[in-house]
């Protein structure tokens, strides 16, 4: 059982919760690997996606992870809810607790909006992503794909490229990595690192060259338009040349070091599209395993419920 | 709740004896092992299917494929009993057409076999499936019953029956276990 009711952020998580989640993930791709990708296990157990936050990826992943579980999921999305009426997000966590609701996966562009629905709500949180806080479950979808590529965790040098400043990714896997014995090494430009990037616990290097041959992993994260009111970088094409993943940097990395990204990807500015589709780059293994690693979530979250003993 | 051994009822002979038998059995009932399969429920199930595999391969040169099943995902008692440790299931065939053996060591109240009878179908679709155990305990809880049978063990049902196997135990032997203070040996 894990040791947490919520999966909130990483450091509210034991080495073993972490364990126990990539185990599970294990046999949920066997599963989705099979002809007949559903399981009864979830039966009559509601799951909502409240997502007030543009997604793709991550809100699909966790629909059809619910979907194969057999549970019944609701999307709940910003634009076409009482939220454009002025609904405040503790009103809406009340009516969806009023409905008996056993999960909710909340994405917000506000740090702490899914804490403070643990507050007011009965069921499991798990954060999908709050502001520039933490992404726990793209952090253990990536120790997943970590693990299944290069067959352990433990020693492993990861390089977190880009925007560390604003990235809730960098967020969940800089503690995530430390938990399981890996070296987050944390790489970009000083105007992109936050005030003091010394308390994350990660090596800091300002320069990717410099680190790049010593990396296992190197895991670009996406230069954020959107969350930067003005881009402290002079242009792309600066950024591109100094930080960005292409072929020549590739071939100066270690020979078997893959290539991660969260998605969605900035072709052209943080990678190249020649590295982002050669198969060391592992972003579809990373998409794969999100539906494994949030069906292995859900699963332990609700599995377990009742309390009961084993007999 | 503490336990203790009251009787044991199969000794490594005993256990070798009697799967020598149901793979006799198996290969009578089904006339050869042409169109078989074997699906072990993980842990002991996935040995004892091993084992009976291994005595078919001697008995007729035949190669009859296994395969592990494991369903924590099918479990009727999800919320109260979640055992968080799960096991792969791996079915290296298809089960489409075949005649599926499938392998347990206890057969209890019948709930196990219901959740791996749901698990299996959703591999495919099996010609016929059938049941081996290697011990019947009683008390069934649903409309199920094994075609193939070690030993019928009657128990009450605040006994524990306990089966170990080299393999995942280290010893050979199925033991009858009794709560503490109750039912002299």
């Amino acid at each position: 059982m894990l040791s947490c009711k919520h999966i909130m952020t990483v450091s509210d998580m034991t080495p073993d919760d972490i364990t126990m989640i990539l185990d599970t993930a294990d046999s949920f791709t066997e599963v989705n690997e099979r002809r007949i990708k559903k399981l009864p296990t979830l039966r009559g157990r509601t799951v909502v996606n409240l997502f007030l936050e543009p997604s793709t990826r991550t809100r699909m992943s966790f629909e059809i992870a619910a979907k194969r579980l057999s549970a019944d999921g609701i999307n709940f999305t910003a634009s076409s809810s009482a939220t454009v009426k002025g609904e405040s997000l503790r009103d809406t966590a009340k009516t969806l607790s009023a409905m008996a609701c056993d999960l909710v996966v909340v994405r917000h562009k506000y740090a702490g909006a899914p804490q403070m629905l643990t507050e007011c709500m009965d069921a499991h949180i798990v954060n999908g992503g709050d502001g520039v806080h933490e992404h726990p479950t793209q952090a253990l979808l990536d120790l997943y794909t970590m693990r299944r590529t290069l067959g352990h965790l433990e020693g492993l040098r990861v390089g977190i490229v880009g925007d560390i400043c604003h990235s809730r990714v960098a967020g969940s896997l800089v503690p995530a990595l430390r938990m399981v014995g890996a070296t987050p090494v944390i790489i970009g430009p000083p105007t992109l690192m936050p005030a003091r990037p010394d308390v994350l616990g990660a090596e800091v290097v300002y320069s990717l060259d410099d680190a790049l041959p010593t990396l296992d992993v190197i895991y670009m994260l996406r230069v954020q338009f959107e969350r930067a009111d003005a881009m402290p970088i002079p242009s792309n094409r600066e950024y591109a040349k100094l930080y960005g993943m292409n072929a020549k940097r590739l071939a100066a990395a270690k020979p078997e070091a893959i290539i991660m990204h969260p998605g969605p990807m900035n072709r052209g500015v943080e990678i190249s599209s020649d590295v982002a589709d050669s198969p060391r780059c592992v972003v579809l293994d990373q998409v794969n395993a999100g539906v494994a690693v949030r069906m292995a979530v859900m699963y332990l979250l609700l599995g377990g419920e009742g309390g009961g003993t084993a007999a | 709740m503490a336990y203790r051994v009251k009787a044991e009822v199969m000794d490594a002979a005993a256990i070798d004896r009697s799967l020598t038998r149901i793979a006799h059995e198996v290969l009578e009932a089904n006339r050869g092992a042409e169109n078989l399969a074997l699906v072990g429920i993980v842990t002991r199930g996935s040995v004892v299917a091993e084992r009976l595999a291994d005595r078919i391969h001697e008995i007729e040169d035949a190669e009859v494929p296994v395969g592990m099943l494991d369903i924590s995902f099918y479990r009727d008692d999800l919320a109260t009993r979640m055992n968080p440790e799960v096991h792969r299931s791996d079915i290296p065939f298809d089960v489409e057409g075949k005649d599926v053996v499938l392998v347990d060591d206890v057969l209890y109240t019948g709930r196990t076999i219901r959740a791996a009878l749901d698990a299996l179908m959703d591999y495919g679709r099996p010609c016929s499936v059938q049941l081996a155990v290697l011990v019947d305990r009683g008390h069934r809880e649903l409309p199920v019953r094994a075609d193939y049978v070690g030993k019928n063990v009657p128990t009450s049902r605040k006994e524990r029956v306990k089966v170990m196997l080299a393999e995942t135990d280290g010893e050979e032997g199925v033991f009858i276990l009794a709560e503490d203070g109750e039912g002299e040996a």
